[in-house]
């Protein structure tokens, strides 16, 4: 831990980038906007290689009084660490999958991609929470033009729908935020998170901070704005929307609501697993009957994402790590499944999954790598997506069965519809000309598919170097939790059952399971 | 009286810089435009630095009527400044039709909000007000062959003149109740028991200020006036008379009303929250620009009342730093309005013509779009959003939450007609109407892009220097 500014400078990569991509004319922008991406992820990669694991909580730490009321305070522990790993490794291939598919105001383009590069990696170094705040939100402009230039017929209301449901839930949480300020008397955020909040503020503080991270997440009821957002966005804004701007949501939980306000999250538990029951039966089933291939996997990622808020308020080991898998695996996966759908929408133009068939016939390489994605994302063994929902799964069971096997239904659905798409658009007669014409994947394509798939693998076969980093900032959070955390109903004596409904109420406290999972 | 001439330096050099333009345009004629407004000009900057010298001077004038203190001085900054702004970019707009009453009427209506800001007896009030206003009336209709300047000059005449008779009833009411017009002397018997006189008195004093500062339900005239004037005297009257009638209103209701909070307070909440969401549902259907930045100023007035409801020191610190900061926003967004010219010259105003701006003129519309309008919206990372987290920070800690809630929901509102100008510039396509790269405006251009940059991030870094300014000026009311 130099005193090197290490974050400031992954912070000013890109910045600079996006400024002088506005003013190298197109053709160049490309190369600009990649070369920012890689020199990031490299930075990122030393960051990794830098990070002391077992070493102290907040790592980097940078800090500067410039703001007078707020501070420049950077710096990172094992969950945000991984976060900005995800965010830096998907912004090149995003910036390469839009290498072609892009053809207007290029620069533009570019230029917004890297100011979403910048405000995503803040929200994750920031560590005062006006600072916080400020990246959360800034996201919202490169993202509103990035749907509205570039996306497709509807892509006007899709990007007023975003924006302004996001928008709606953002500013209560910044009531919130004064709040909290008022009553901490500072804005750091490692001070508020050992700050215990009197209890009944902490109900309307959690209220606040979910109807914003509800939203982003996004959670059932509120999730209408992503299957618009998802469709009308172009594929490396779908990429970098169901990637890394849905993690933030979830990020939020766990860095905030979670540590912030432990008794309210204890009592309100049951409405994230209500709500979160809902959203993997209702999305998975709603996902089984869309015609439209970006729509699909846009309701898979609602349905992926209640598991992950389920696994966290599951309170134990097991399920915030897997949570926190999910978010990784699901960022690597669901930002490869939108540019599988890229590549057949560069070559015929449209998403409907009726209008392909055949696809291993003529596009083999394509058909092995979406196979492989599919499989991720159903959550195969040996693929990132089963180490996310085995271990969320388990800690979910620890502390409600009910909600388990609710969730575990909603894996068998997930199963049921991206089968079902797979053998719509890949397998099937061959018949239809237009399709026939496809070419198989070019360089470029390899280029993305590749890395994607190898960190899928990566992340099913060796979790460990993924989890470890993570493993002690999540056994704070635990233990932070634990006097709030209602008794699961998995340490009842055999031959004592009792209703579902009375999970909560029961007075015996579960014994926490501490420690590693491997 | 000598000592007292000694502190009242800025209202002297505009007096006599106002006659001297005056002269200068009667003797040297119209067409001298360079020497009239490097007078009016030179006496706006010696204007500003006799106000410099003055801060931290804390000191009642001409039997404690008038209060030359740092609250007043942060006020008349921000007023110089406008009418600098507003002096320079009028030659071009006007071309041929320019006269040396423009720049001596805007000095003269400095002179008089700088009066209004410092104003700390109801006659002074007036006689500021009315200065002001009588200015501000013949700007209005500047352009006196052009139709639609003429009936902005009338309506803002008749309307202000009503005002004008409301503000004057209430003023007679207080005087009348409280025997006396000094601020202090009213606040002493605000402090004793309330009659129904005394209340009548305070409702229609703000209601007469409400008029000037365009908060619901006052705000009619306020739209057609930003149409129908100038630009240049538009971008004059978004600007410098918000900061003077907010800084009188905020003086009036701490400094005389200060005791009787609970009476005025309910009246600024409604105020504030007609005026946030009736700014906001207004604008949404507006067809003209200048129409749509009414709107937007009567929206962030709202947003200001917030502030200005919560009755604190820190209320009034983020008052004083949204009229900053708004006043940079909105003079930024009407140079550009400015710059919008078609190809055969005309000023185009209308917004369905801006559609595809960012691919005819991308640096302007990234000016106008990302910068002003993200601004006013107060979406971070863009500056814009320092002040209004700073009054709603105020109500906050004053404990009116309910009140903050419901601005801040509002204000989600007023984000829609924030974006979708942006929609029209960014992502629709492009109009039939041309935007030529007009050329030759490097103070105009110099000074946008000053204010965007500004605006952006950069502004972060000027919150301990605005943070110790507007405590040095708020500290005085209390």
């Amino acid at each position: 831990m130099s005193g090197f500014p290490i974050l400031s400078l992954m912070l000013a990569v890109p910045l600079v980038g996006a400024i002088a991509c506005l003013f190298v004319g197109d053709k160049m922008s490309r190369f600009v906007a990649l070369g920012a991406t890689l020199a990031t992820f490299v930075l990122g990669c030393i960051l990794w290689a830098q990070f002391d694991i077992g070493g102290a909580q907040w790592q980097f730490t940078e800090r500067a009084d410039l703001f007078g009321r707020f501070q420049w305070a950077l710096g990172i522990d094992g969950m945000a660490l991984m976060l900005i790993m995800l965010s830096v490794f998907l912004m090149p291939l995003c910036i390469l999958a839009s290498w072609e598919a892009v053809k207007q105001r290029v620069s533009l383009y570019m230029a917004m991609f890297l100011i979403m590069e910048v405000v995503m990696i803040g929200v994750f170094m920031a560590q005062d929470l006006l600072l916080f705040y400020i990246f959360f939100e800034a996201g919202l402009i490169p993202m509103y033009i990035i749907i509205g230039i570039w996306g497709g017929a509807n892509r006007k209301y899709a990007a007023f729908k975003f924006f302004l449901y996001t928008l709606l839930g953002s500013v209560l949480m910044l009531l919130a935020m004064i709040a909290m300020i008022q009553e901490a008397g500072t804005t750091d955020i490692p001070t508020l998170l050992n700050y215990d909040f009197p209890v009944q503020m902490q109900t309307w503080l959690w209220l606040a901070f979910f109807a914003s991270l509800a939203v982003k997440m996004p959670m059932w009821p509120v999730h209408t704005w992503l299957p618009d957002a998802h469709v009308q966005a172009p594929t490396a804004g779908s990429m970098i929307l169901a990637g890394v701007l849905l993690k933030l949501g979830a990020y939020g939980f766990i860095r905030f609501m979670m540590p912030m306000f432990p008794d309210a999250s204890g009592q309100l538990m049951w409405l994230v697993f209500v709500l979160s029951m809902i959203a993997v039966v209702y999305t998975s089933l709603v996902a089984l009957v869309q015609s439209d291939m970006k729509k699909l996997i846009a309701y898979s990622s609602v349905a992926h994402m209640a598991i992950v808020t389920a696994g966290l308020f599951a309170f134990n080991q097991q399920g915030i790590e897997g949570a926190l898998i999910i978010m990784l695996s699901h960022g690597v996966v669901s930002a490869a499944l939108f540019f599988c759908v890229g590549v057949i929408y560069d070559r015929l133009h449209t998403r409907e999954i009726d209008r392909y068939g055949g696809l291993a016939v003529n596009m083999p390489a394509y058909a092995i790598f979406f196979m492989l994605f599919t499989m991720a994302s159903i959550g195969l063994p040996g693929t990132s997506g089963f180490v996310g929902e085995f271990l969320s799964l388990a800690g979910i069971y620890e502390a409600s069965s009910t909600v388990a096997f609710v969730c575990t239904t909603g894996i068998i659905l997930g199963a049921a519809y991206m089968l079902y798409l797979y053998r719509r658009v890949v397998f099937g007669e061959l018949t239809k000309d237009d399709v026939k014409a496809m070419p198989d994947l070019n360089p470029r394509e390899w280029a993305i598919m590749a890395p994607l798939a190898a960190v899928a693998l990566w992340m099913g076969v060796y979790p460990e170097s993924f989890l470890a980093p993570m493993r002690g900032d999540v056994t704070t959070v635990v233990a932070r939790l634990a006097p709030a955390k209602p008794a699961g109903d998995a340490h009842l004596a055999a031959g004592k059952p009792k209703p579902a409904a009375a999970d909560h109420g029961a007075p015996a406290h579960g014994s926490s399971h501490a420690g590693g999972v491997q | 009286m000598t000592a007292d001439l000694a502190l009242i330096w800025p209202e002297l050099i505009l007096t006599i810089g106002g006659l001297i333009t005056l002269m200068i345009g009667t003797f040297a004629g119209d067409r001298q435009v360079g020497l009239y407004q490097l007078a009016s000009l030179l006496t706006l900057a010696a204007a500003t630095a006799a106000v410099t010298a003055l801060f931290g001077v804390n000191a009642l004038v001409f039997s404690g009527t008038l209060a030359v203190d740092s609250f007043g001085g942060f006020a008349k900054l921000l007023i110089y400044a406008a009418s600098f702004v507003a002096i320079i970019v009028a030659p071009r707009f006007f071309k041929g039709g320019m006269r040396a009453e423009y720049p001596t009427l805007i000095l003269f209506a400095a002179l008089g909000m700088g009066i209004m800001a410092s104003a700390r007896d109801l006659m002074t009030l007036y006689v500021g007000l009315e200065l002001n206003s009588l200015a501000a009336y013949v700007l209005a209709s500047f352009m006196r062959t052009d139709e639609r300047s003429s009936e902005a000059g009338l309506k803002y005449f008749v309307l202000g003149a009503l005002a004008s008779g409301m503000l004057l009833y209430g003023i007679s009411l207080l005087y009348g109740f409280s025997g006396t017009t000094d601020f202090a002397g009213i606040a002493k018997v605000m402090g004793g028991e309330l009659n129904i006189g005394l209340i009548f008195g305070i409702v229609f004093v703000l209601a007469g200020l409400g008029f000037k500062i365009s908060a619901v339900p006052f705000h009619m005239w306020t739209p057609d006036v930003y149409e129908g004037a100038p630009t240049p005297v538009t971008t004059f009257f978004a600007s410098a008379p918000k900061v003077a009638a907010m800084a009188l209103m905020t003086r009036v209701v701490i400094d005389a009303m200060g005791p009787a909070t609970t009476a005025w307070q309910q009246i600024i909440i409604f105020l504030a929250l007609a005026s946030i969401i009736l700014g906001a549902v207004g604008a949404i259907g507006q067809k003209n620009i200048k129409r749509l930045l009414a709107y937007s100023s009567i929206n962030n007035v709202g947003f200001m009342l917030v502030g200005l409801a919560a009755g604190t020191q820190q209320g009034v610190e983020s008052v004083l730093t949204y009229l900053l900061v708004y006043m940079v926003t909105t003079i930024g967004a009407f140079l550009v309005v400015l710059q919008l010219r078609d190809d055969k010259g005309n000023q185009v105003e209308s917004i369905p013509a801006l559609a595809g701006l960012s691919q005819r003129r991308p640096g302007l519309a990234a000016a106008l779009a990302v910068f002003f309008f993200f601004s006013l919206a107060g979406i971070p990372p863009l500056f814009g959003f320092w002040p209004k987290y700073l009054v709603f920070e105020a109500a906050m800690n004053a404990n009116l939450v309910p009140l903050a809630v419901a601005g801040i929901v509002a204000s989600v509102i007023g984000a829609f007609y924030y974006i979708a100008i942006i929609k029209t510039m960014y992502f629709d396509d492009k109009s039939d109407t041309e935007f030529p790269a007009g050329g030759g405006a490097v103070a105009e251009d110099a000074m946008i892009t000053a204010s965007a940059l500004w605006l952006s991030v950069i502004g972060y870094l000027f919150i301990p220097m605005l943070a110790v300014a507007s405590a040095h000026a708020a500290s005085v009311l209390f």
